[in-house]
């Protein structure tokens, strides 16, 4: 297995205006800079203050279920006959997915800023759910757009006095890609910890899904200086890159500026954003958080990736051998892991970040094989 | 000084305040934003503003989000609305503000579209989602290819934050009339005119108020603070309503705003 280049003297990031390297940044209309200026230095108060670090621990572990176990897929590796397959499960988390991690930090924060509504987009729906789900606990008026960004930004720009806009990926203005890694970095700080006891060494690879991309930067971030543990994005190939209904950003796009930050898009040579395809509803995007894009520049993180149909059937391998049904998002890092697990041997280790639960996916899985639910 | 400035200071010297209509290039064909654009000016229009469609305009209300469809929907590109630009100046000296989100500029090339854009006649460049913090690259290629890059003032913009705006900025800052999206309001903010005044003490550049703008009646109360009115969504949907008609509903409307703000300008200098 390749060995990453990365240097241990890599910068910190994002730099003070929130760019990695060329990526990020804040690309907003001039009614929302003033709010993201004082979110952004809330936030740089809140992240250090020990009341606040205590508050969210507690419901991270309360209500959200915090830690999740690090499950090792025996029956899954045994079958696959080769590296030896871990899984953090965050599909085990309240609402079924990692999204809650980002959601509570965020409504913490929102309600320090004495904002009294939430807003949030949502692709597959559980940012959505995590974001009704802490409004409720909290609460505080909630509205959902199921589109991407445009929607949320534009009642952002009527209502920004008394909302707050719950971003639910690594994108968006900083300091936005900045605040959702470290909400979502309590997956890889467990993880670490938790295959270090059960294996008494690091994995050789951490693989993720990558819409967006907070559940893989949420892994990742803790092995960002285990040099010798490989970070591997998946992102989603839909029906095959080179049909053009896809949804891999960094494997197919170009850079160009949307929903605020500096990133690798799906757009055409006149910069006008296309549509993204992706069987899962979760990495249907046409953007990637900058940092991912850093990560691939800097060849401390490599993008691979993984059609609808590969998806489908890691759904099902998982499904059979392990009664563990993922989200069609966190099957792509599965089916990746599939692909993987054979060209390696017992002593090597993947851990896959099982990001999301599958229920909601079995309308869509049906439809797809042609399989009628009575 | 950039024809931009000639055009501010003229008026001001007249005791006048400018008429700036936008209309997206290629709403809903080429030729006929070039009508459009004629008709504007034969009524007084003192600068015109030219949409570069973006399929994902963030910052527009439904009315300029449908405009901007139709005209990609009619294959709009920059390169098409620079042929525009070229035209319209063989004909006309008033000045063309190229407005729009920055992708499709950042894809074009920024060095590129400054010197295309100079070369084609425009004066100036204003892109909704590039605060000053960004607009580092495209404020000095524009200022090399000596085009105005206009900046956006907001009702959230502390003071601070203006002066420093207003440092940077050029040709004349644009003052987002309400908190929100684009779109023709039935009221516009009471404290709008406090806000204007409030930027106005710490810059000497004009000062143009959009968003928000549809009748006669606030135009002229614009005219009463500020140096330019700008109306956007107000002629879309005379666009959108009017098909052939368009020009000759637009020349109406804008000749209704013309006049009312002529009577509020002069009315403030007396």
């Amino acid at each position: 297995m390749p060995r990453s280049k990365s240097s241990s003297a890599a910068p910190k990031l994002p730099d003070a205006a929130g760019h990695f390297g060329v990526y990020g940044g804040r690309y907003v209309s001039e009614t929302l800079m003033p709010a993201l200026i004082e979110l952004e230095r809330a936030y740089r108060r809140l992240r250090r203050e020990p009341g606040f670090r205590r508050e969210l621990a507690s419901w991270l572990r309360d209500y959200a279920n915090r830690p999740t176990p690090l499950y090792f897929a025996q029956h899954l590796s045994r079958r696959l006959g080769g590296a030896r397959i871990y899984l953090k499960r965050e599909d085990l988390l309240h609402t079924g997915a990692h999204k809650i991690n980002n959601t509570i930090g965020q409504a913490l924060l929102a309600r320090r800023l004495k904002k009294t509504r939430l807003i949030a987009e949502t692709g597959a729906g559980q940012h959505g759910v995590a974001t009704a789900t802490v409004a409720a606990l909290f609460g505080m008026r909630c509205e959902i757009f199921m589109d991407a960004m445009n929607e949320a930004l534009r009642d952002w720009i009527a209502t920004v006095r008394d909302t707050f806009y719950v971003i639910g990926s690594v994108a968006g203005p900083h300091p936005y890609p900045l605040m959702v890694r470290e909400f979502q970095a309590v997956i890889g700080e467990e993880a670490r910890r938790q295959v270090l006891r059960a294996c008494g060494r690091l994995p050789d690879a951490c693989i993720a899904c990558v819409g967006g991309g907070s559940n893989a930067l949420g892994l990742f971030h803790a092995f960002r200086r285990d040099r010798r543990v490989e970070l591997i994005g998946v992102e989603a190939a839909g029906r095959g890159l080179e049909t053009g209904a896809h949804a891999a950003s960094l494997a197919a796009g170009q850079v160009g500026v949307l929903h605020g930050s500096k990133s690798y898009l799906l757009q055409d040579e006149t910069g006008q954003i296309r549509n993204a395809h992706s069987i899962s509803a979760g990495l249907d995007y046409p953007g990637v958080g900058p940092e991912h894009a850093w990560l691939r520049d800097s060849g401390r993180a490599t993008y691979v990736t993984v059609t609808d149909d590969e998806a489908v059937e890691g759904l099902r391998f998982l499904t059979s051998t392990e009664g563990i049904i993922p989200a069609l998002e966190s099957a792509h890092a599965v089916a990746h892991a599939i692909r993987l697990a054979p060209r390696l041997d017992r002593r090597q280790i993947l851990l896959v970040n099982l990001s999301g639960r599958g229920d909601k996916d079995m309308g869509t899985v049906a439809d797809y094989l042609g399989v009628k639910l009575t | 000084m950039s024809r931009i400035a000639e055009t501010f200071a003229a008026l001001r010297a007249r005791g006048q305040v400018a008429l700036v209509p936008y209309f997206t290039a290629g709403d809903p064909d080429l030729p006929t934003t070039r009508d459009l654009v004629r008709a504007a000016l034969a009524e007084g229009a003192d600068a015109i503003e030219l949409g570069v469609p973006f399929s994902d305009p963030m910052a527009d209300g439904p009315v300029l989000q449908r405009s901007a469809a139709r005209a990609l929907a009619a294959g709009m590109t920059l390169p098409r609305v620079l042929e525009l630009v070229a035209k319209l100046r063989s004909e006309s000296t008033q000045p063309i503000v190229l407005f729009g989100y920055y992708n499709p500029f950042f894809r074009y090339g920024v060095e590129r579209i400054a010197a295309d854009a100079a070369a084609a006649g425009a004066d100036g460049f204003l892109c909704v989602d590039l605060p000053p913090e960004e607009a580092g690259d495209l404020r000095a290629a524009a200022r090399g290819a000596g085009l105005d890059l206009i900046a956006l003032l907001a009702p959230t913009t502390p003071m601070a934050r203006v002066r420093t705006i207003a440092r940077v900025a050029s040709g004349f800052l644009y003052f987002v009339s309400v908190l929100g999206v684009t779109g023709a309001r039935a009221e516009l903010p009471r404290e709008l005119p406090a806000l204007v005044r409030r930027a106005r003490a710490v810059t000497h550049l004009p000062l143009g108020v959009g968003f928000g703008v549809g009748r006669p009646e606030q135009a002229a109360w614009i005219a009463g603070f500020a140096d330019a009115v700008i109306v956007g969504s107000a002629l879309a949907r005379l666009v959108e309503e009017g098909e052939r008609e368009a020009p000759a509903r637009v020349a109406s409307f804008l000749g209704g705003l013309r006049r009312a703000i002529g009577a509020a300008a002069a009315a403030r200098t007396a």
